[in-house]
């Protein structure tokens, strides 16, 4: 081990919310931060290892933080940076090593009497195989990448017949995401919560635990919820948690923070999932809760200092809870939001803690992860804590782009989650809320307020504004596939919180940004195709792109027939695949894209026409 | 250029009697409007829900929908046949005004079916007749959106022969026709008898599939006629008169296609307005906050309020040339922009006298050499009585101020702002000197003299009187008569002006009712003689 040498200058090999709060520490401990552009000309490209070093020693640094996601357990990337000469702020290449292949860690995980979930690491990749592997594991299975993380490429299958569709899936997201595309199979347990433990080892041999975070609430696998303690854990099973993690962590030589995630169930029983080998997204509630600051921790240990606390010396204070704010449509099956950020509002308070990577103007283009901020709380006990939580979501404004800010305003709220009662699967259970209709009902004072803001945008031309002799004005105006003629009442103006962007007016509407534009006049082609679907019905079905992003496969030819639910096209976007799938049963009329093209929001892929019977 | 200030004292008993009376006012004219717009398409709920029910949209959502999004509608006349036909008859049954279509200033003329099947009453045709006529004055191309049962039957003597009634129709149709100014039909309901010229005299014809149709006579009439039975789609729907006829050009599904088809059609009429002989300047609000425009509007009729309180808040930056201002001062003349359009603003302040008229008459030939609109703000009692001024010549004064104000070739818009009374509303373009627009305020009074001197001019006729009492007794009924037909609603409601409006409104409305008016190149003025 190197003797404690100080960092003084530091790459941070990331972006967003995790690089200014690198940052923040950076400042705070007087180390300069240098975090490279990842838009524009000069854009470094955070998945080339070889270019990130080459930036990083470009710039003087003397270490190198990965922050998560991109490059931060990529053991060959830390193996870059120490050979380049700076330090690595993570644990060694080994470890990463060790841990990253999720056959491997649970291989290691029964040696140490670590319990894992039934499972196998088949490590014949043959579809045959796989399908033996499945029958053995039992059904329902899940179908996972066995490199990678943060739940991407990970299927479910429930029976049988599901499995070579989860297998192909789970392959080509896979080699996109890890350039790997061997999977794992692992039995699907029902309704386990997720817990995860932080450890902290510094390169002298020494390391603790800094409690458990339980992040049970996930959609899609990926977490949404998360806090600490958890509402589930007690004492003697913390010890066996906390216990197995210290051992696991040991074994692999760790050094610096890593957590080790498991599933536990309500008897107390766990199984080991995974160590994630870098900071965690979450790692806030923790701090908040043990006073600590992970980052500061992490670049001590970098620099060779001992950890200088004891297990025993570690409090914890109270209770912390963390929702993550993304760009995404939770209204709309969570489908990733692309915008630009026209107004934003951050909540402040006691206990309130904001981790943000956006700014007013920000552009959130979809190349990235859809994860805006995280808004954290820290209250004495659970329920402040998630009062605190729950004040401060109602504090934010984010207009410009949807967000799941609604959504996450109605979460807090849910008995689940203030009964601590959440489970990896309760968010599919929960949403969207029974019998609420798709789309969220825009009330007529968030038209108003719209109509309003255009109206007065037009006052200067007196052809504009929707002006009407002796009446209220009308404009009307459209919004989430609606459209309304509204009147304006005398004397309302836009109130609320909205703003005008061009032709678009944001308002918020409960948490939700709403974008309004003025409806489009009637359009021949449009009405005419309108027109004959009311009266026929046998119209071919347009099938178009519920978001922008590339088409990935196609999955029947020109005139192939479907049933309808047949998968059509596949999409990839934001590092996620989506179905479009035939309305009906038919053939395929028209297909208007390739494998490998770009296409908008909306674009036309492929149209359905109905089977005559 | 001098800048009008005020010298209005809004918080003076004066003032804010004059705002709280207009206040009052104008809540009386937006809730007539709203009561024949609530109405939906100006019928009842029932019809306009069995109108739906056909798949039809209401006349005020087919106008809307027609316009560009967003867009404002100046509509005209919207409380036409107020108070007439036991009010069966609300806005007349049709919707007419002027707005923008696909960036096209146009004239849209819209049947409403659910008020008796959109047949014409005797003002339905003069509301008809006016818009085709604004159309024709001002170029725009007109959009008939047809959906009637032609000539409302009962009424068939003052709807049918004459030479302003429904035959004018289409005479203007093909007038305008032939002066390029575009003529349009969207068949979306019934387009009988008469009305079936309509879509016929029309450049380009949509027909909408199901509910359009089209024939001189409807099968009931076939059937007396010929004894052939036949049914209405099949005797002139959209596919007879799209497919074989030739009588339409384009056939709609629905009413939305055929609102898109008609857009598409003025989308390619590439029209274009003349270049104006002057530039319009960049639009400035007006520096006197037009806001207290009620405050200056005086609620006694015999206490005047200076009429440049009302200019100043009408016109750009509260900027007014004015003309002679030590002359003739009760008619103030001044050059001045309404947003940005110039103007040559004629202001009543006061009765008329010789110099007065002389003065407004230099003033118009000022205007008309320099090719500026005149906007009259008229609020007038009268030209001055008496020997005095009989003798100074005052009516071959009057009669130069006549003169002027007919020949002018300028764009003239009319707003009465007060009493409109006697010659002075002709001297002061009423409707008979054909502004482009007259509009009222809903304290405007209109009529050949006050009620008082009508009434004692009509009792001193008749004399003989036994006492004051049975003299008062042969006025009341004369001056409730004049009280009542005084009312600018009795005015609207028979087509005298082209609307009451908001005061508030005015600036807007001049300057939409400009925009129209320029589409028509500004012809040279030539005046008569003038009676020297």
């Amino acid at each position: 081990m190197t003797p404690s040498d100080p960092i003084r200058r530091l790459f941070v090999a990331n972006r967003g919310e995790i690089a200014v709060r690198i940052r923040r520490t950076c400042e705070r401990l007087r180390v300069e931060a240098i975090v490279p552009p990842t838009e524009g000309p000069a854009a470094l490209d955070l998945l080339d290892a070889s270019a990130v070093v080459a930036a990083a020693r470009a710039a003087g640094a003397g270490a190198v933080h990965p922050g998560f996601g991109f490059l931060a357990e990529n053991a060959e990337f830390a193996d870059a940076v120490e050979r380049a000469g700076m330090r690595w702020v993570g644990p060694p290449p080994e470890a990463i090593r060790a841990m990253g292949n999720k056959a491997t860690a649970r291989r290691l995980a029964a040696e140490l009497s670590v319990p894992t979930v039934p499972g196998s690491e088949a490590p014949d990749q043959s579809d045959d195989a796989l399908r033996a592997e499945a029958e053995r594991v039992g059904f329902p299975v899940l179908v996972k990448p066995a490199a990678g993380g943060g739940g991407k490429g990970i299927r479910v299958a429930a029976e049988p017949g599901e499995l070579h569709e989860a297998v192909a899936a789970a392959r080509r997201e896979a080699r996109a995401a890890f350039d790997d595309d061997r999977l794992i199979l692992e039995r699907f347990l029902g309704g386990p919560r997720h817990v995860e433990v932080q450890v902290l080892f510094d390169g002298h041999g020494n390391g603790i635990h800094l409690g458990e975070r339980d992040c049970s609430l996930q959609r899609r696998h990926q977490k949404v919820l998360e806090e600490t303690p958890s509402p589930a854990v007690d004492e003697a099973v913390r010890a066996r948690l906390t216990d197995a993690a210290l051992r696991l962590a040991r074994a692999v030589g760790y050094v610096s923070a890593g957590t080790c995630e498991f599933l536990l169930e309500d008897d107390g029983q766990f199984y080991f999932l995974e160590m994630n080998t870098r900071l965690q997204v979450e790692h806030p509630v923790t701090e908040l809760v043990t006073g600590r600051d992970l980052v500061a921790d992490q670049l001590r240990i970098a620099a060779g200092e001992p950890l200088g606390i004891d297990q025993d010396a570690v409090v914890h204070r109270g209770h912390a809870c963390e929702v993550r704010l993304y760009a995404e449509d939770a209204e709309s099956g969570f489908l990733p939001a692309t915008g630009r950020i026209e107004q934003l509002r951050w909540p402040v308070g006691d206990g309130i803690r904001v981790d943000a990577g956006i700014e007013l103007g920000s552009e959130i283009s979809g190349r990235f992860d859809p994860m805006l901020a995280k808004i954290v709380a820290h209250g004495v006990d659970r329920r402040e804590a998630f009062e605190r939580l729950a004040t401060a979501l109602d504090a934010t404004v984010v207009l410009g782009l949807v967000t799941n800010l609604r959504f996450l305003r109605w979460l807090v709220r849910h008995p689940v989650i203030r009964d601590g009662d959440a489970r990896i699967d309760t968010l599919e259970r929960i949403w969207p809320p029974h019998g609420q209709p798709a789309g969220i009902g825009i009330p007529a004072a968030a038209w108003e307020t719209a109509a309003a803001a255009f109206h007065t945008a037009g006052a200067a031309d007196p052809w504009r504004g929707g002006w009407r002799i002796n009446g209220p004005p009308v404009i009307r105006l459209a919004a989430d596939g609606e459209e309304r003629a509204v009147r304006i009442p005398p004397g309302r103006a836009a109130d609320g919180s909205w703003v005008r962007d061009a032709g678009t007016v944001h308002v918020d509407v409960a948490g939700r940004s709403v974008s309004f534009t003025v409806a489009p006049p009637p359009d021949v082609d449009r009405a005419a195709r309108a027109a004959a679907t009311l009266a026929g019905g046998a119209q071919p079905a347009e099938l178009t792109a519920p978001m922008p992003g590339a088409v990935l496969v196609i999955h029947v030819p020109v005139g192939g027939t479907v049933q309808g639910g047949d998968p059509v096209v596949t999409l990839e976007a934001m590092k996620m695949e989506h179905v479009v799938s035939a309305p009906h049963a038919g053939r395929i009329g028209e297909l208007h894209v390739a494998p490998g093209d770009q296409v908008g929001r909306g674009q036309a892929l492929a149209s359905v026409t109905v089977r005559s019977e | 250029m001098s800048i009008l200030r005020t010298r209005l004292d809004p918080a003076a008993a004066d003032t804010r009697a004059n705002r709280e009376a207009m206040q009052a006012l104008v809540e009386d004219l937006r809730a007539r409007t709203a009561a024949v717009a609530e109405r939906g398409a100006g019928g009842d709920e029932r019809s306009i829900a069995r109108h739906r029910e056909r798949g039809k949209l209401p006349v005020r959502e087919r106008v809307d929908r027609l316009l560009d999004p967003g867009s404002a509608f100046l509509e005209l006349s919207p409380l036409a046949a107020n108070g007439l036909y036991d009010d069966e008859a609300p806005g007349a049954g049709i919707v007419t005004g002027i707005g923008p279509i696909e960036g096209t200033v146009c004239v849209v003329i819209a049947n409403d079916a659910t008020v008796k099947g959109g047949t014409y009453y005797p003002m339905t045709v003069k509301k008809h007749l006016r818009a085709q006529e604004i159309a024709l004055e001002n170029r725009l191309p007109c959009v008939y959106v047809v959906d009637s049962g032609g000539a409302f039957l009962p009424l068939q003597a003052d709807v049918f022969p004459d030479r302003d009634h429904f035959g004018r129709i289409f005479y203007n149709q093909a007038r305008m026709s032939a002066l390029g100014i575009p003529q349009v039909s969207l068949v979306m309901g019934s387009s009988t008898a008469g009305g079936a010229y309509v879509p016929a005299m029309s450049d380009e014809t949509v027909i909408v599939r199901g509910t359009g149709t089209i024939f001189l006579g409807g099968p009931p009439l076939v059937k007396a006629a010929t004894g052939e039975e036949v049914s209405a789609e099949e005797l002139g729907g959209a596919d007879v008169h799209a497919r074989r006829s030739g009588v339409a050009d384009h056939e709609a599904l629905d009413d939305e296609h055929a609102i898109a088809l008609g857009r598409s059609i003025v989308r390619n009429l590439n029209r274009r307005a003349p270049p104006p002989p002057w530039d319009r300047r960049p639009s400035e609000p007006p520096a006197v906050d037009p806001s207290g425009l009620y405050g200056a509007v005086s609620a006694d009729p015999r206490r005047a309020v200076d009429v440049r309180e009302i200019v100043a808040r009408l016109v750009d930056g509260s900027r007014f040339h004015e003309f002679k201002p030590l002359y003739g001062e009760t008619l103030v003349c001044g050059f001045a922009h309404v947003d940005g359009w110039p103007v040559a603003v004629l202001a009543n302040d006061g009765i008329l006298f010789s110099q007065s008229a002389l003065k407004g008459a230099h003033f118009i030939e000022l205007a008309a050499q320099r090719r500026i609109p005149l906007v009259f703000l008229q609020n007038i009692t009268g030209f001055m009585v008496g020997r005095e001024y009989e003798a100074g010549g005052i009516a071959k004064d009057g009669a130069k101020l006549v003169m002027a104000v007919a020949c002018a070739e300028v764009p003239k818009f009319t707003v009465l702002i007060g009493g409109s009374f006697g010659a002075g509303n002709y001297a002061m373009a009423g409707r008979a000197y054909q502004p482009r627009f007259l509009w009222s305020w809903p304290n405007a009074r209109i009529s050949v003299m006050g009620g008082s001197q009508a009434a004692r001019v009509l009792s001193t006729v008749r004399g003989g009187f036994a006492s004051d009492e049975e003299r008062d007794a042969f006025e009341a009924p004369i001056l409730e008569t004049y009280e009542r037909e005084g009312s600018p609603y009795f005015a609207t409601a028979r087509l005298w002006d082209d609307g009451v409006i908001d005061p508030l409104d005015t600036r807007r409305i001049l300057s939409m009712g400009l925009d129209a008016a320029l589409h028509a190149p500004i012809r040279e003025t030539r005046f008569g003689v003038f009676r020297m």
